[in-house]
């Protein structure tokens, strides 16, 4: 095999790994917003306990 | 008078997670930008300006990720050991937080760093796999990162989790000076350091200028997804007090 070959799967192994780690990020967030928001429609704020 | 008078409120300010929200909310975007900016720098340097090596030709290109990866898993096991530290002596609310945060990426650049490192061994060396310290060193790493992940969902109480992950950090930890100096210490097929060392860098400028860049855009990368990391766990940790308040409050109507 070329050297190429392995030059480009290293570069592209990589990529995947780290856009893995940024898509994780946002997918995460996104969960744990959502399940917040979902609370508070709920009435389950902190601040609700007040009133 | 005492000086935990003073001492005291401002530890419990900077240790405030919604100052913490608002703080990193501000610095995410530009640190993020930075990181994106440089790694294109650094990627066009690397691609297009820096000189093939005149013994191993174009797969020194593999060394301008290899490296910043291996840099990165040590860097963010540092940080969980000083996070780890946080947590038993000083109990800072932040500390597990940012350790929880941190176990996932380093040990996704510490995968990096193996996988690279063997498809660069292969062509260079003859062999994708040689157990010599410094890669033997640095696959107990990755085994020591993944320990510490498994832990974490062995342990459902999250305080209990903290402390005993806390634990395993620090003896962990032991590891980080074996696998800097391993190529030092014992005879390794692996090149002994040519970055940070005793009388300074051994590689030329036109290849150091370009490592250099890609390390702080790494870095930059790595720091970005942290308090991303970070901020989506305190979140999670919001989310799971109020689930529990919710459950408390069900229970109290029923009784």
């Amino acid at each position: 095999m070329s050297h190429t070959f392995f030059i480009a799967l290293s570069y592209i192994l990589t990529a995947l790994v780290v856009l893995g780690l940024i898509l994780r990020a946002f997918i995460d967030h996104r969960i744990q917003v959502r399940a917040l928001a979902e609370l508070e429609a709920r009435g389950i704020g902190r601040r609700s306990r007040r009133g | 008078m005492s000086l935990d008078r003073y001492i005291e409120p401002m530890i419990r300010e900077l240790a405030n997670p919604t100052r913490f929200m608002s703080l990193s909310g501000t610095l995410l975007p530009w640190v993020g930008a930075l990181g994106a900016l440089l790694l294109a720098v650094g990627l066009y340097l690397v691609w297009f300006v820096a000189p093939a090596d005149y013994q191993q030709g174009d797969t020194v290109k593999i060394m301008y990720i290899h490296v910043p990866a291996a840099w990165l898993s040590l860097f963010f096991y540092m940080t969980m050991a000083a996070s780890a530290l946080g947590t038993l002596v000083w109990r800072h609310p932040l500390a597990d937080v940012s350790q929880k945060a941190a176990a996932p990426i380093g040990a996704a650049f510490t995968l990096i760093c193996l996988v690279t490192g063997s498809l660069w061994g292969k062509p260079m060396w003859g062999t994708y796999w040689q157990w010599d310290a410094r890669l033997t060193s640095m696959l107990v790493m990755l085994l020591v990162y993944l320990g510490i992940l498994a832990l974490w969902r062995a342990i459902e109480e999250p305080n209990r989790a903290a402390r005993a992950v806390s634990i395993l950090t620090l003896v962990g930890a032991v590891n980080v000076p074996i696998v800097k100096f391993s190529v030092d210490w014992w005879n390794t097929l692996h090149q002994p350091a040519s970055v940070f060392r005793l009388g300074g860098p051994t590689i030329h400028a036109s290849m150091l200028v370009p490592l250099l860049i890609m390390a702080v855009a790494f870095t930059l990368v790595g720091v970005t997804l942290h308090l991303a990391g970070m901020r989506t766990e305190i979140l999670r940790r919001r989310v799971r007090t109020l689930t529990i308040l919710e459950a408390e409050r069900l229970d109290a109507q029923a009784a």
